[in-house]
């Protein structure tokens, strides 16, 4: 046997390891999609609440309700682009896109963000909208956190600024909709970029 | 350099074995479909790379039934786990001791 022959089990070694647990096919272009969709959204929901506040738009209700639905809007949209993207990527590089590790991957995704989801609308049914977008960073950040151990390690950090970022917001409350922007948007196009030239390029 | 190659694990001399070992000790258990697609096999050749795995006791498998489709899950063995990290220091001892002599 050739020492190339040892280095080569080595690195097949790693490589298995590396496909049978981690959902590796993750596309940065969907971040960076979701990045601008959010941002749209919250140039839309900026433009609402001036509306609003020079008495324009009606009551309250109808423009919290615009709000919702610009923020389900930019959701779907952001999930729909990933999925598409991802699955294009996955379907490149010859991987299945719904297997273990892609299922493991969405479940521990979404078992933080659903209790955020849930902690949001909580908050706002009681009136504290001051901390909605605070705490939707928070929890978003712990679900990046708590998913990377099953995707590309970049995703650990992308959570981690999300929950400081989050933090901040609720040290200065007021500025939502800015740190919700800063949040979803500039970091998603950061990382998502980062993310695009480190590993499809 | 031989008594290196003592400590090779002769159940891992196979690329395909190797190859089981990896998969399963990251992962809890893995059924045969999953390890197919992971090494890109044959299925005659997977089931009797993991039969020898299985006599070894290095494997542990679990017969189940996914609704009434059968379903043959595979884990690692306490055993199995500590021959695949040994074999890897074996391998890295090797490396090392091929590095030096260059």
């Amino acid at each position: 046997m050739q020492k190339t022959d040892y280095l080569q089990d080595i690195s097949e070694i790693r490589s298995i390891m590396e496909r049978s647990s981690r959902f590796i096919s993750l596309s940065g272009l969907s971040g960076v999609m979701a990045g601008i969709y959010a941002l749209i959204g919250a140039g839309l929901a900026h433009w609402c609440l001036t509306l609003y506040r020079a008495g324009g738009l009606g009551s309250y209700r109808t423009v919290a309700g615009y709000l919702f639905l610009i923020a389900g809007v930019v959701l779907l949209l952001a999930i729909g682009t990933g999925i598409w993207l991802t699955t294009r990527r996955a379907r490149e590089q010859g991987q299945r896109i719904w297997d273990a590790t892609a299922r493991r991957l969405v479940v521990h995704l979404m078992i933080p963000l659903a209790v955020g989801g849930i902690f949001a609308l909580i908050l706002v049914g009681q009136g504290y909208t001051g901390i909605v977008a605070p705490s939707m960073l928070i929890f978003y950040g712990l679900a990046l956190i708590n998913a990377s151990k099953y995707t590309l390690t970049d995703v650990m950090y992308l959570g981690l600024a999300e929950v400081a970022l989050g933090l901040l917001a609720t040290i200065v409350i007021g500025y939502g909709l800015l740190f919700w922007a800063i949040g979803f948007g500039g970091l998603h196009i950061v990382y998502g970029a980062s993310m695009y030239y480190k590993y499809e390029r | 350099m031989k008594h290196l190659l003592h400590q090779f694990d002769k159940a891992f001399e196979n690329k395909v074995r190797l190859g089981i070992m990896s998969a399963l000790v990251v992962n809890d258990s893995l059924d045969f479909n999953a390890l197919k697609e992971l090494l890109g096999v044959t299925d005659g050749n997977l089931a009797s790379h993991l039969k020898a795995l299985e006599k070894v006791a290095y494997i542990d498998v679990q017969k189940q039934f996914v609704g009434r489709k059968p379903n043959t899950q595979y884990a690692a063995t306490k055993t199995g786990k500590k021959a695949f990290g040994a074999h890897l220091d074996a391998l890295e001892a090797l490396l090392k001791a091929q590095k030096q002599t260059q």
